[in-house]
């Protein structure tokens, strides 16, 4: 074998296999682009394998109107850089209605301005396969999740009944109003994706770099003290030293305190982190689990 | 080898140990972090227990965590500096043979955990049969508990010559046997002064340093198409025309003579084009877009292959198949089988033994399959399958079938003749 046939060409190539494969068996696929550093690699990887076509389907982001604005400037650069064909969808008659964590709690918050639209969009443009960049190692319910995970017509995971995947044959076979999740990055880690980063020179949102920042100590969450968060009574920002290890929505994303200004400075404290990504995500904590959340359709 | 990273499945039987091995792996190379450890350990105290379960760690859905068993493959993965590790763990017990057959079937290594107490029973020689029946040709036999037989050798040697001998039976492969404490922690990812007797390596440092070179390398030149590249102009690229897929198994060069099957045409490759530019040679497992010096009538489902020694092609064959469905097999019945890019319609006309998975013997007159139940079949095909036999090229010869309600109901090795 080649001698430079690294772990992450072994998982490049993998990931490559799987989205030719969900372009070839789906009438009509969508990249679920969030803007994080795992959708950044999932594009990269996509243009890898249509080169020297472009990419055979448009991204799709579902925007709860929370977004960090760092990530909204990023996305319209990176989008208009690279010349894809970008979706955004919200739920705007939630927004509208003024849906809020602190008012609806996270779970009803989420289950509007995340599921819901994404949903509704996946309907309204008729999608038949949405390509995300989940990953097994993030939560336990993932580490059970196929690579072409079934949805029922209302968009719902039932882990009970997935089917066997063997070899790597993987099987889109649907039927009318059903859809699939596929996930090309199922095998890789958070330390895959910072390493893949580093080597492929790939830009993220700059909130994932170390600098000082104005954030509020919540449940023991350091959020960013920006005008959608609803500051409470006795909460005072403080300037830290802080980056974000994954990213969602501000009032309800963690940063944590760090002085890694550089890629390759992330990536080695990724390498020596003792505490999982998603613990930074306030979704996950509570009683309504990542399980819960997806057989509900959440992404 | 495949790029440094060790796909490996593991087995054993219900309360071997396989949850607190892989519990202590996960935690001792950081594979599992300290927040999920502390959920774990709240989860556990929840319920009256002390201390950690490994098991809330591992087992990742609430039924499965409520009723206590494993339901489903989990895929777990950690790192040392010298390689990558992904672990397809397959519950001991309900639907054992389903979850085996998923697992094995994309591992290179087969980790069976053994109780030192009680030896190899009927369920370590399914287990061991299964894995040697998907193509594992790598064992490392892990004799667990032996804090309860007071490490002594004996218990080792037994086990190790039992397991050798089933082997042989089946017709060989590489065995590596450790004795470990996976509660204790002795020869797990630690040396051990309680088996002075036992001088080999720990059971992290046999997976860091097996070798399973690459087999699917050493083959000939297999490329199923998946796509046909044929983008808008662009610079560099007036007109192209290219096949995309992963080499599967061999490799090939620019200027190689190749034939696509099933329509035998025979052509040269003139290309293999990738985002980080032109190769010269392309690899087992790598994904790339081949250009070829004719204009052919090529699309997803067809193989490119090299020319001599290309694969067969077959509209019947004999298969060995595992039935995972719920549902009986049915003679006659229209299945959709899935190989490699290739999708086609396909009937079972017979079944010509079901395989005793606990005495090995075949058991005929047969006149049905029901799940996890392994037997020989013949099937007939309505379009060509371009394949090999499943036991010299796993890639080529594995297929799945599947009902018309779309769910997978077989997984199926094509045989020789
Ligand atoms: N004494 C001893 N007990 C063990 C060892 N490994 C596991 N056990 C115990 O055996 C029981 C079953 O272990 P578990 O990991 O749940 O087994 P699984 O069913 O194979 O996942 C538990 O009570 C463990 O604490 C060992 O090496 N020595
Ligand atoms: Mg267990």
């Amino acid at each position: 074998m080649t001698h430079n046939w690294t772990h992450l060409r072994e998982l490049e190539s993998e990931s490559i296999h799987i989205l030719r494969e969900t372009v070839a068996q789906f009438r009509n696929p969508v990249l679920l682009y969030s803007v994080g550093k795992d959708s950044s690699v999932l594009v990269h990887v996509a243009r890898k394998a249509f080169h020297p076509g472009p990419l055979p389907f448009p991204l799709l982001h579902v925007d709860t109107g929370y977004k960090f604005k760092e990530m909204l400037e990023f996305r319209e650069r990176f989008t208009t850089e690279i010349g894809a064909r970008l979706i955004v969808h919200r739920n705007d008659d939630a927004i509208a209605a003024g849906a809020h964590p602190l008012k609806l709690g996270v779970a009803r918050c989420c289950g509007q301005l995340k599921t819901a639209a994404l949903l509704h969009a996946l309907d309204k443009n008729q999608f038949d396969a949405a390509i995300g960049g989940a990953r097994r190692e993030e939560e336990r319910s993932r580490a059970k999740e196929r690579v072409f995970s079934l949805r029922d017509t209302f968009g719902q995971w039932d882990p009970r009944r997935q089917r066997a995947e063997l070899w790597s044959l993987y099987s889109g076979a649907i039927h009318e109003g059903e859809t699939m999740r596929v996930f090309p990055l199922s095998n890789w880690t958070e330390r895959d994706i910072w390493q893949y980063i580093v080597q492929e020179k790939i830009p993220v949102v700059p909130l994932y770099y170390a600098q000082e920042r104005l954030v509020v100590r919540r449940n023991g969450t350091l959020i960013a003290a920006d005008d959608s968060i609803h500051l409470k009574d006795g909460e005072v920002p403080e300037r830290m030293w802080v980056r974000y290890r994954t990213l969602g929505c501000a009032p309800c994303t963690g940063a944590i305190e760090s002085r890694a200004t550089t890629l390759e400075e992330i990536a080695a404290e990724t390498g020596a982190a003792k505490i999982s990504e998603r613990s930074t995500r306030i979704i996950d904590h509570g009683t309504n689990t990542m399980e819960d959340k997806k057989r509900e359709g959440y992404f | 080898m495949s790029g440094n990273v060790l796909r490996f499945t593991t087995a054993g039987n219900v309360d071997d140990g396989k949850s607190t091995l892989i519990g202590r792996l996960l935690v001792e190379t950081q594979g599992a972090f300290e927040d999920q450890i502390e959920g774990a350990k709240r989860e556990n105290e929840r319920r009256g227990g002390k201390g950690i379960d490994f098991s809330l760690l591992t087992d990742g859905l609430r039924a499965e965590r409520e009723q206590g068993i494993t339901i489903d493959v989990a895929y777990r993965y950690f790192a040392t500096p010298k390689r990558k590790f992904i672990i397809a763990d397959a519950p001991g017990h309900e639907q054992y043979t389903r979850n085996l057959v998923t697992s094995a079937s994309t591992s290179d290594v087969a980790l069976i955990l053994i109780d030192a107490r009680h030896g190899m029973l009927t369920q370590s020689r399914r287990h061991a049969f299964i894995a040697h029946l998907l193509g594992i040709r790598h064992f490392i036999v892990a004799i667990n508990k032996m804090d309860l037989v007071d490490y002594r050798r004996e218990h080792y040697e037994e086990i190790r010559k039992d397991f050798t001998t089933f082997i042989d039976r089946l017709g060989g492969a590489a065995i590596y046997c450790v004795p470990i404490s996976a509660l204790k922690g002795d020869l797990v990812t630690e040396s051990s002064t309680r088996m002075p007797w036992y001088t080999g390596p720990t059971l992290l440092e046999l997976l860091e340093s097996i070798e399973v070179d690459d087999q699917q390398h050493k083959l000939h030149f297999r490329f199923p198409v998946q796509l046909v590249s044929r983008p808008p102009a662009s610079p560099g690229f007036p007109d192209f025309r290219g096949y995309m897929g992963r080499v599967v198994s061999g490799s090939i060069r620019v200027g190689d003579h190749v034939v696509v099957l099933p329509s035998r045409a025979r052509t040269t490759v003139t290309g293999i084009v990738t985002h980080d530019g032109l190769l010269q040679e392309a690899f087992a497992r790598q994904s790339v877009t081949l250009t070829l010096a004719d204009d052919l009538d090529v699309g997803r489902g067809d193989m490119i292959s090299c020319e001599p020694n290309p694969p067969q092609v077959r509209t019947e064959f004999k298969a060995t198949l595992c039935w995972i469905s719920e549902q009986k097999l049915h003679l006659n019945q229209r299945y959709t089988l899935r190989h490699t890019t290739k999708t086609v319609r396909a009937i079972i006309g017979e079944i010509n033994h079901r395989l005793n998975v606990n005495t090995l013997e075949c058991e005929s007159p047969i006149s049905e399959l029901q799940t996890n139940d392994i037997g020989q079949v013949r099937i007939k095909t309505l379009q060509p399958v371009v394949c090999d036999p499943y036991s010299v090229n796993r890639q080529t010869g594995g297929f799945v079938l599947i009902d018309e309600n779309n769910d997978t109901v077989a997984a199926g090795m094509i045989e020789e003749k």
